[in-house]
């Protein structure tokens, strides 16, 4: 979630998001929202930041910082090779390839 | 007014694992494209990421190399965006927790003196695959060969004050990761990449707006886009302008800067942990392990050399910018029993070989049991400074036994004092008015015999009897 929207929301609650804020989070996540559906997403995304905003109110000095719910380590790999070249099979899912490539429309930064 | 230039500089090292970061693939350079991606790398639905233990070890390797915090606990997390070469939609990067934090590293300056040089953190991340514009009409082609090939991102702290001192450092690190062997460091073909962040200020001042120039790929370039960029912040600044924060490219062919077109959306990455992956806990033993494995770094046998072998702290410092070369320079030096010799010899005649036929020194025609057969036989006397430049060539064309050939080739130095007479004879008898010159005291004029003596035999008298010998006949 968009920790500046979070933020800019925590000084002044319980304000649900505006029609911009639900435009900039879905061309960051690059969904699209049509002006009919806006109002239903501000509402229901508003709920969920309320549902944050309800945590943030915990006091949890002291607590360590949960990164993930699983209370286990990351096991490690041995630096091997074991997949091997199967790139004929793969690029035939891609809607267009060439070459070799995958071919997606002109992108130019 | 003066200005004051302040530089941190980012620099990605590519890890010089066999297989990529989260999965088994492949990550050797120059293979056809595409054939090093698969379905974890083109992010097919279901694939998991499981961490290479190697490039963990490595990003260690790193940490304690520059006397850095290693955490105990790293979390990885995802930074979203949206790119052809990035078919997550993320890049599993560490934002909070990396694996190293803050260390230190020492650069050397033109005059002579260290300064350290502040790393904020290192974290650990994947590589992006390639976009190729030019190829298509009205496609981008994507190679993914890349994307998830493992990276080190090296932050350092804005202490930087000149392009010198950000390329000093630069040159620092690429030795560094090359003595540790995690990463060839090749800024040519991308395995070490630098964006640099350059604001100025007045003295003292607070710290200026920064740009940050994105990619640059050589260390030339580096010191070229900084100059470019100082010189245009104190333009827009002196004319009453204002520094825009924003991201630039350095462009060699014009020598410039220029803003990075359309990011509409300013970089909002909406970090969060990778719930892919479990937080990763680095125990003492294997800090331990790691530790036990370490080289002796580039600073500890500077230090050496400069101690064991008397160098100069600049010949030290030459000699151990490459493991390959400190390595060569010490086997030459053990070899033959003269360290300052062979630190000539390796600094200026075989680099200047080597620079001239463009190699490597572990590419060197000359090993350095050969070099030190040369430097011994300059030191016993067998054949001189200038004759053994003759031997040099020869070895650098192929041969390799010195003895052999120092007899076939005749290049054994003259010493037995009844030749060195007769030569000595002969070049007075035939440069008559300059012996005689000579005599009447213009001392410069035996230069001009000893010359003619050393031409005589073909460089093969010994300089030093030949000039006695010289003094002692025109003795008046």
């Amino acid at each position: 979630m968009n920790l500046g929207i979070i933020r800019a929301r925590e000084a002044n609650l319980p304000q649900p998001l505006n029609t911009p804020e639900i435009d900039k989070i879905a061309t960051l996540a690059r969904l699209r929202v049509s002006p009919g559906e806006a109002g239903e997403v501000a509402a229901r995304i508003s709920e969920i930041l309320g549902l944050i905003d309800q945590m943030r109110a915990v006091d949890t000095d002291g607590v360590e910082p949960l990164a993930h719910p699983l209370d286990a380590v990351q096991r490690l790999r041995a630096d091997e090779v074991s997949e091997t070249d199967r790139r004929e099979e793969l690029l035939a899912l891609a809607p267009a390839s060439r070459d070799g490539l995958f071919l997606v429309p002109k992108v130019i930064e | 007014m003066e200005w004051e230039t302040v530089i941190g500089l980012e620099v990605h090292v590519q890890l010089s694992t066999r297989s990529k970061l989260f999965s088994g693939t492949s990550t050797a350079f120059g293979a056809a494209p595409n054939s090093q991606a698969n379905i974890y790398d083109l992010a097919m639905p279901g694939t998991l990421p499981v961490l290479n233990g190697e490039a963990l070890r490595m990003a260690v390797r790193f940490g304690l190399a520059i006397n850095a915090e290693i955490s105990r606990k790293s979390v990885f997390d995802r930074k979203n965006y949206f790119y052809p070469d990035l078919p997550k939609g993320y890049q599993t990067s560490q934002l909070e927790f990396p694996t190293v934090g803050r260390g230190a590293i020492v650069i050397h300056l033109d005059d002579g003196s260290e300064k350290e040089i502040g790393v904020t953190r290192a974290h650990m991340e994947e590589d992006a695959g390639k976009s190729l514009h030019e190829e298509f009409a009205t496609d981008s082609g994507i190679d993914l060969n890349r994307a998830g090939t493992p990276l080190l991102e090296i932050v350092s702290e804005p202490d930087l004050r000149s392009a010198g001192e950000a390329v000093a450092y630069l040159k620092k690190l690429h030795s560094i990761v090359r003595y540790l062997d995690i990463s060839d460091g090749d800024m040519s073909q991308g395995s070490m990449r630098c964006d640099a962040n350059v604001s100025i200020r007045r003295p003292g001042a607070e710290l200026g707006t920064r740009t940050e120039i994105k990619n640059v790929n050589s260390f030339r370039f580096v010191e070229k886009a900084i100059h470019y960029e100082v010189r245009r912040q104190q333009d827009v600044l002196e004319d009453g302008g204002t520094i825009v924060q924003e991201t630039r490219l350095y462009d060699s062919v014009r020598d410039e800067t220029r803003p990075m077109r359309g990011k509409e959306v300013a970089n909002d990455y909406r970090y969060f942990p990778e719930p892919d992956l479990l937080p990763v806990v680095i125990d003492e033993e294997l800090i331990e392990q790691v530790r036990a494995g370490l080289p002796e770094l580039p600073d500890a046998r500077r230090q050496r050399f400069r101690e064991e072998f008397g160098l100069s702290d600049y010949d030290a410092g030459v000699l151990t910018a490459s493991r390959e070369a400190a390595d060569y320079f010490e086997q030459t030096a053990s070899a033959c029993g003269d360290a300052k010799l062979a630190a000539n010899w390796v600094s200026v005649e075989l680099q200047g070989l080597l620079n001239r036929e463009n190699l490597s020194i572990a590419e060197s025609p000359i090993n350095a049991p050969s070099l030190a057969g040369l430097i011994s036989r300059i030191k016993d006397g067998t054949i001189s400074g200038k004759i053994a430049k003759t031997v040099f060539e020869h070895l650098a064309g192929g041969e390799t036994d010195v003895d052999e050939l120092i007899e076939r080739e005749g290049l054994r130095q003259v010493t037995d004092t009844g030749e060195i007479e007769k030569l000595v004879a002969r070049v007075i008898a035939e440069n008559a008015p300059q012996a005689q010159q000579y005599r009447d005291g213009r001392q410069q004029v035996l230069g001009y015999l000893v010359g003619q003596a050393m031409k005589l035999s073909r460089g093969k008298a010994n300089p030093a009897q030949v000039n006695q010998l010289l003094r002692e006949k025109l003795q008046p």
